[in-house]
């Protein structure tokens, strides 16, 4: 392993500096410090040896870009803020948690409840994902976070989502996206009309629909087809949408 | 279908002294008073009124008064009229009832069990008027000990950031949603005005409320509305929500029709939509994850504020808060269930949860016999009705207390119990702009401001009459307490003598 | 029967005094006999005592335990728990005289004892607090017996009576000390038990008290967060605690633990400049249940010398003079004039201002050591495994 610590490449003028920080067993607080140091002098910073350190790029603005080799720990990129965060292998849990804008590129899976609140931004996973991914995503004014999931997901996959887009290439677990009453689950595959939770409607997806999964297709390709050998049909032809009948699924379930 | 409904009240009108000016007519949004097209005679349709008082207290000739309906029961202590009628409501909508504000049912309330203790002869009671008097508290998480240099008289230790208070009362959490922005406005201004906290609740901070930052504690609950780096960042304190007294277990459904332009700007969510607050964190199933979203919130705001962890008052409420502490967090909020709330289902309301003296004191007691009570601050909240159970909450152990109940009283709340309708005729549980406008927030923070000096100024009398003249003296002071009708169980768990002994 | 200490609380004023020779030279318990019995009308004759400093040269390493017995199954029970704990040098029945005021004394030994040094390493305590621990298990638990004092060159003498009965009993004009403390009590109802007069003593430290604070549970609720038991339920045994967690634990100074305990107002905190007002605060902040409130006068004595402290308010009396290396203190004025005509610098104690008094070679020691205070070792704490916070590191590194 290596020695803990900061090795800062000053750039030129015109080119911003290039940080790599050693993480190894340190503890989120002294590695988090030392991350945000080393994002003050360098607009992207190489995390190495990462190992279960909690929150990296907690509330990152935009402009700024974490490389994370190793296995970064939970609530990473909680509450970020238009930074970008490329984890090369599986991230853990709550990735993304009440993220505002942003990215982040999972060259693996993730854990569960990734983008849990969030309502802005992109998280692109190349592989599956955990249980209840998308859980209250909500979108507001320009904001429109988007998943999209390159294996299979979960159970409760975008329960409560209130807004937003998810695209799964992989099976849905079970009790998919219950009480959701916002934004739409892109999906590969049909459901059995026996699966088609309640209170949503299953439809297959239209032209306009099929640019907006189309257009995140290719970006899907872009991250991942040099891992992959290969890309996945971007045409989106076939896919299923999932949107819900109404925004108000509770309306008359309570009297005063 | 047969509507087996009755009114629930009678509006009584003195035709004698009503002029038939008809303020009532304008006063009522729930549509109770109405002109009589051809004569102009004033009639109510009684099974609207909720019995808000506003045409009472508006009529220029109190001509009118609001009493129960007449109607009663066959007599039994078990089938009430009120239990029928609860029936009757849900064989007609197969509807979960839903209520507001805080438990009314015929629980104990141990506050009236507790009598406080004057000196005589044995020391001298102070008088508040002319020797100090501190009611200052600080909340926040404290090193087992301290380093100082005691020549240079600087600190050593790093200390955990404290919220300063100059008296013991905070308004508790109310989202901007739940209540009106005049009525949040009315919180925020009183809290400058005193030197205390008003609390965002789950909503949001709007963006005019955020130059009360100072004096603000912001709120992040399940539904995480409008949290992000710059809302973290804009308050004094961030309190998690795990629990509400009112309805602990559960979730909110803000309804699509309190979702306004600017309800959705705040909540930053769309308009006309459900908020939806889910009934757990989705990121905490354990104690160990709770844990990481103190951090989360720590490292996001580079440890600059105190971290608080609001549940109710459960049955495991002891061990629960105990682990909280140990979770990181500087302050642990404690919500009775006779707590309010903009609504929440009536069996929730009226069955769930623990009352607040019980769990207080229960609370203080493991803290203690752990031995890290002085390492985090306890808030109790959940029906703090007056100067003498605020002094009773802190001789039981709380550093200070939540209210909300009496500061909406104090802004013209008559606890009708019906917030969730949205059609509060005080400006304070609605969106709509005829009835906000009702709520003038200068005059709402100087009554406000007038209720919580007149308290202060209470606690100082009561803590004088004990010889008591700096409030940390008195927090967990049990000795000041003594018990009246109540078993020897309760007083042990209270851990109060009874009166005599 | 009467409740004593312990059983409930008992309310008491008090008549104070002390004396001490800075220089450390010794002088015999005359002076304080009489300065304390001038103040008769101060105290009921249901308690008072003494405690002396320097009076067991001989012994000065050793711990001393006066120990009173109610019975001889008593002794014989807490001797042989001294024996499986301590290492006795001697042990011998503490001399008395027959006094008229003095109804059925307890039979009083002394012993000079030194922990069984096996045992204290297994207890991975340190001296001070494995005798603290032995000393608090035998009043709690063995019936009938009392350590009246456990500190080393020193002692207690207190039992119910008059405190000027209770020193010709104790014939206190036969021991030598360079500092003396005396106390007599008013207490407002008649338990009659010898282990409830003062002062109050523990290892090094004793207290003797005038006042009923009212901080008194807070205070209590406080300090057996951290191992000390109230079982006297007194102010004086809170207090005593208070400064024993301040100073020996905290590493407080004695002026530091004062301030502590009667900490500035508010009001002067917010005029002081920034710097000094955070550290004001901070110690306000981690201390609050350490404040002692409502009407105090105490002096502290220990193998460094006293301390005489008021409350903020000044609400009780007490005076202090000084004459060449000699300090007298008392509730009263004249109580020191009656020994000391001629005495220099009369002054009353300050409500809040510690008044502190080093002996010369205490004095000359401390103003070479560090300001700042080192805290009694760190308990090992949790996160052992796994990564490590910094915080845990440190304790780590020092285990």
């Amino acid at each position: 392993m290596n020695k803990i610590g900061t090795v800062c490449a000053t750039g030129g003028p015109a080119e911003p500096a290039a940080c790599s920080v050693t993480l190894g067993t340190e503890h989120f607080t002294e590695a988090n410090a030392l991350v945000r140091e080393a994002l003050e002098r360098a607009d992207t910073v190489e995390i190495r040896e990462a190992f279960a350190q909690r929150y990296l790029g907690c509330g990152m603005p935009s402009g700024k870009t974490l490389l994370i080799h190793g296995v970064p720990g939970n609530d990473m990129a909680c509450y970020m803020d238009g930074g970008a965060i490329e984890v090369f292998g599986n991230a853990q849990d709550q990735i993304g948690n009440t993220m505002n804008g942003g990215s982040i590129v999972v060259h693996g899976r993730c854990g569960d409840a990734a983008g849990y609140g969030m309502r802005g931004g992109t998280i692109f996973v190349r592989d599956g994902c955990g249980w209840r991914v998308g859980i209250h995503m909500k979108q507001f004014e320009g904001r429109c976070p988007i998943i999209v999931i390159g294996g299979d997901a979960g159970s409760f996959l975008g329960e409560y989502m209130a807004g937003g887009i998810i695209v799964l290439l992989g099976k849905p677990g079970s009790y998919l996206a219950t009480g959701m009453h916002g934004g739409v689950i892109y999906m590969k595959h049909e459901l059995a009309c026996a699966d088609v939770p309640r209170g949503l409607v299953q439809e297959p997806i239209d032209e306009a629909d099929e640019a907006v999964v189309g257009r995140l297709l290719i970006e899907y390709n872009e991250h991942f087809s040099h891992d992959l050998g290969g890309s996945v049909d971007a045409s989106a032809t076939g896919f299923f949408c999932l949107r819900p009948a109404s925004s108000r699924p509770y309306a008359s379930m309570y009297a005063n | 279908m047969l509507d087996c409904l009755l009114p629930r009240y009678k509006v009584l009108r003195d035709s004698e002294a009503c002029v038939e000016c008809g303020v009532c007519e304008r006063s009522c949004a729930n549509g109770v008073h109405h002109a009589d097209e051809k004569n102009g005679r004033l009639s109510a349709d009684h099974a609207k009124c909720v019995n808000c008082q506003r045409c009472v207290v508006m009529c220029p000739t109190l001509a009118l008064a609001v009493t129960a309906w007449p109607q009663v029961g066959n007599g039994s202590n078990n089938w009430t009229l009120g239990v029928m009628q609860d029936i009757a409501k849900q064989a007609q909508t197969g509807a979960v009832l839903l209520s507001s504000m805080g438990n009314p049912q015929h629980y104990p309330i141990y506050w009236d069990h507790l009598l406080l203790n004057a000196s005589q002869v044995t020391n001298p009671s102070i008088d508040p008027l002319r020797e100090p008097m501190e009611t200052r508290v600080f909340l926040g998480s404290r090193p087992d000990k301290l380093v100082v240099n005691e020549r240079e008289h600087a600190v050593v230790t790093r200390m955990p950031p404290q919220l300063k208070l100059d008296i013991p009362v905070m308004f508790s959490a109310m989202s901007f949603g739940s209540i009106s922005l005049n009525a949040q406005k009315s919180l925020a201004m009183a809290a400058v005005e005193l030197g205390t906290y008003f609390n965002t609740g789950e909503g949001g901070l709007r963006k005019d409320l955020e130059r009360y930052g100072d004096h603000a504690i912001v709120q992040v609950a399940s539904g995480r509305f409008g949290v992000d780096m710059h809302y973290l960042n804009a308050g004094s304190m961030i309190e998690i929500k795990i629990g509400q007294g009112a309805k602990p277990g559960i979730g909110g459904h803000l309804p699509g029709e309190k979702i306004n332009e600017e309800v959705s700007q705040t909540r930053m969510i769309p308009q006309g939509t459900d908020a939806i607050s889910p009934a757990p964190h989705h990121d905490i199933y354990s104690i160990e994850d709770l844990r990481q979203l103190v951090f989360s919130l720590k490292e996001a705001t580079r440890y600059t504020v105190p971290v608080a962890v609001k549940i109710a008052a459960v049955h495991n409420v002891a061990a629960i808060a105990s682990g909280i502490a140990r979770a990181g967090a500087d302050v642990i909020v404690l919500d009775g269930f006779r707590g309010g709330t903009g609504a929440a289902p009536a069996r929730i309301r009226d069955n769930v949860g623990i009352p607040i003296e019980l769990a207080l004191a229960a609370v203080d007691r493991r803290l203690r016999d752990e031995g890290i009570r002085s390492k985090v601050s306890l808030v109790a909240g959940g029906s703090i009705r007056s100067s003498a159970d605020v002094v009773r909450a802190v001789a039981l152990g709380a550093d200070a207390v939540y209210s909300a109940t009496a500061a909406l009283v104090a802004l013209g709340c008559h606890q009708c119990q019906d917030c969730a309708s949205g059609r509060c005729n005080w400006g304070i549980a609605t969106q709509r702009p005829d009835l906000v406008r009702r709520l003038n927030p200068e005059i709402g923070a100087e009554r406000v401001v007038n209720l919580m000096r007149a308290w202060n100024r209470e606690i100082e009398e009561m803590m004088g009459g004990m010889g008591i003249n700096a409030i940390d003296s008195l927090r967990g002071n049990r000795l000041m307490l003594r018990a009246v009708g109540l078993n020897d169980k309760e007083l042990e768990i209270l851990g109060v003598r009874y009166a005599g002994s | 029967m009467t409740l004593r200490e312990g059983d409930i609380r008992i309310p008491s004023g008090c008549a104070i005094a002390g004396i001490m020779d800075k220089s450390g030279g010794l002088h015999d318990g005359s002076d304080i006999l009489k300065s304390i019995a001038l103040m008769h009308d101060r105290s009921n004759g249901l308690g008072g005592g003494f405690a002396a400093y320097g009076i067991y040269p001989a012994y000065r390493d050793l711990y001393a335990f006066h120990i009173m017995y109610e019975s001889k199954e008593a002794r014989s029970e807490t001797e042989a728990y001294l024996d499986g704990y301590f290492i006795s040098e001697k042990q011998e029945r503490i001399p008395t005289e027959a006094v008229r005021g003095i109804q059925d004394p307890p039979d009083i030994w002394r012993y000079f004892v030194a922990p069984h040094p096996v045992k204290l390493n297994m207890s991975g305590l340190d001296e001070a607090e494995y005798t603290m621990q032995h000393v608090f298990r035998i009043n709690a638990s063995i019936l009938g017996a009392f350590v009246a004092s456990s500190g080393k060159n020193m002692g207690a003498f207190k039992g119910v009576g008059y405190p000027e009965d209770i020193g010709e009993f104790y014939r206190i004009c036969d021991y030598k000390a360079w500092l003396w403390t005396a106390h007599g009590r008013f207490p407002t109802n008649t338990p009659g038990w010898w282990g409830g007069a003062h002062p109050f003593t523990l290892l090094n430290w004793s207290i003797v008290h005038n006042g009923e604070i009212s901080s008194y549970d807070a205070n209590r609720r406080y300090v057996e967060q951290f191992g000390y038991d109230c079982t006297l339920m007194t102010d004086t045994e809170v207090i005593t605690y208070i400064f024993d967690l301040l100073i020996r634990r905290h590493g407080f100074s004695q002026e530091t633990a004062a301030r502590i305990m009667c900490a500035p107002l508010w009001d002067e905190i917010d005029r002081m400049e920034p710097e000094r007002a955070a550290y004001e605060t901070a110690l306000r902040c981690v201390y609050s249940s350490a404040l002692v409130n409502g009407p105090m006068s105490v002096i502290l004595g220990s193998d460094e010398g006293l301390l005489a402290l008021n409350d903020r308010l000044k609400l009780r009396a007490l005076m202090a003079g000084e004459k060449g290396s000699m300090v007298y203190l008392a509730s009263e004025q004249a109580a020191i004039e009656i020994v000391c005509p001629g005495v220099e610098n009369v002054a009353p104690i300050d409500g809040g201002v510690p008044y502190v008094v080093q002996l010369d070679e205490v004095a000359a020691r401390k103003a070479q050591e560090s300001c700042e205070n080192v805290p009694a070792k760190d308990r090992l704490q949790e996160h052992l495994t796994g990564v490590l916070p910094a915080s845990s590191k440190g304790v780590l590194r020092h285990a």
